[in-house]
């Protein structure tokens, strides 16, 4: 039985701890509206403060923990909400200090400011 | 009375094995596959339907309605709600999307309730993009307890 493919114990338990770390994707719209980049993210069942907008490296990482639990769904059962989690490669330099976002309805959008390009320097020549 | 070979109901058979093997593979498909159709998906939005002894509570999942566009009625045993979920806002160039998800566009969805519901007593809730409808229950769909005589 050594080439056995049954699943042994310890794939359930693999399956266990996939069950908890399981995220969901959000749906996004990005858009270049010129002098920023614009993420909107759906995130039905979030609130506000449990929400973190990270940037590191030139990654954008949204990460959101949905709150809102009703009634045990005994009739029908069609969504489970987990934590939403997604993560962005951005191409633009984007100024970090200048990044807003809000939340409205259950939809997340997120401000990306890009650094204003550098101009080149004149430098004037004094002849003495 | 199907007695004769339906090569198309094998094919549909077929179909839903793939479809279950697919969820199998990508949990999030099976969960959230649905919403990123958006709303021109044939079972938008998605609904949670709960009931305990008093209420049957219709968690719907919906984020981003134009909070004025929601409507719900409901009529005898059919729960009715429409809505729509805002666009962006339209000057925005085609070329200038790198993603576009998550859809936009007026829904509208039918349920049938399991029981008779007091029609003016519903109420909505809109919060963060989800709406909740309570339905109190009719008194006499509300089930009675029976006391049991022993002798």
């Amino acid at each position: 039985m050594k080439n056995s493919n049954l699943p042994t114990k310890y794939e359930k338990q693999a399956v266990a701890a996939q069950e908890k770390t399981r995220t969901l994707t959000p749906p996004v719209d990005i858009f270049d509206a010129g002098d920023a980049l614009v993420v909107v993210a759906d995130l039905p069942g979030v609130d506000q403060e449990h929400i973190d907008i990270n940037i590191e490296k030139n990654v954008l990482t949204l990460k959101a923990e949905p709150s809102t639990r009703v009634s045990e769904p005994n009739l029908l059962h069609e969504f489970v909400l987990h934590p939403f989690y997604r993560q962005f490669q951005l191409g633009e330099l984007v100024d970090q200090d200048k990044v807003r976002a809000e939340l409205r309805y259950g939809v997340l959008t997120v401000y990306l400011p890009k650094v204003a390009e550098k101009q080149p320097k004149k430098i004037d020549v004094k002849v003495g | 009375m199907r007695n004769f070979w339906d090569p198309f109901r094998e094919f549909e058979a077929l179909y839903r094995e793939m479809e279950q093997l697919f969820d199998q593979v990508n949990p999030v498909r099976r969960i959230f596959g649905r919403i990123t159709d958006g709303p021109l998906s044939a079972s938008y939005p998605l609904m949670n339907v709960g009931e305990d002894k008093d209420n049957v509570y219709v968690e719907v999942l919906a984020p981003g309605l134009n909070p004025e566009s929601i409507e719900v009625t409901v009529l005898n045993d059919q729960l009715r709600i429409a809505g729509e979920k805002a666009p962006l806002k339209t000057d925005i160039k085609p070329e200038a999307f790198y993603r576009c998800e998550r859809g936009a566009g007026r829904f509208v969805r039918t349920l049938t309730l399991p029981v008779e519901v007091e029609a003016d007593k519903v109420t909505a809730d809109y919060k963060n993009g989800i709406l909740l409808v309570t339905l109190p229950k009719q008194a006499a769909a509300k089930p009675k307890q029976i006391a049991v005589k022993v002798n």
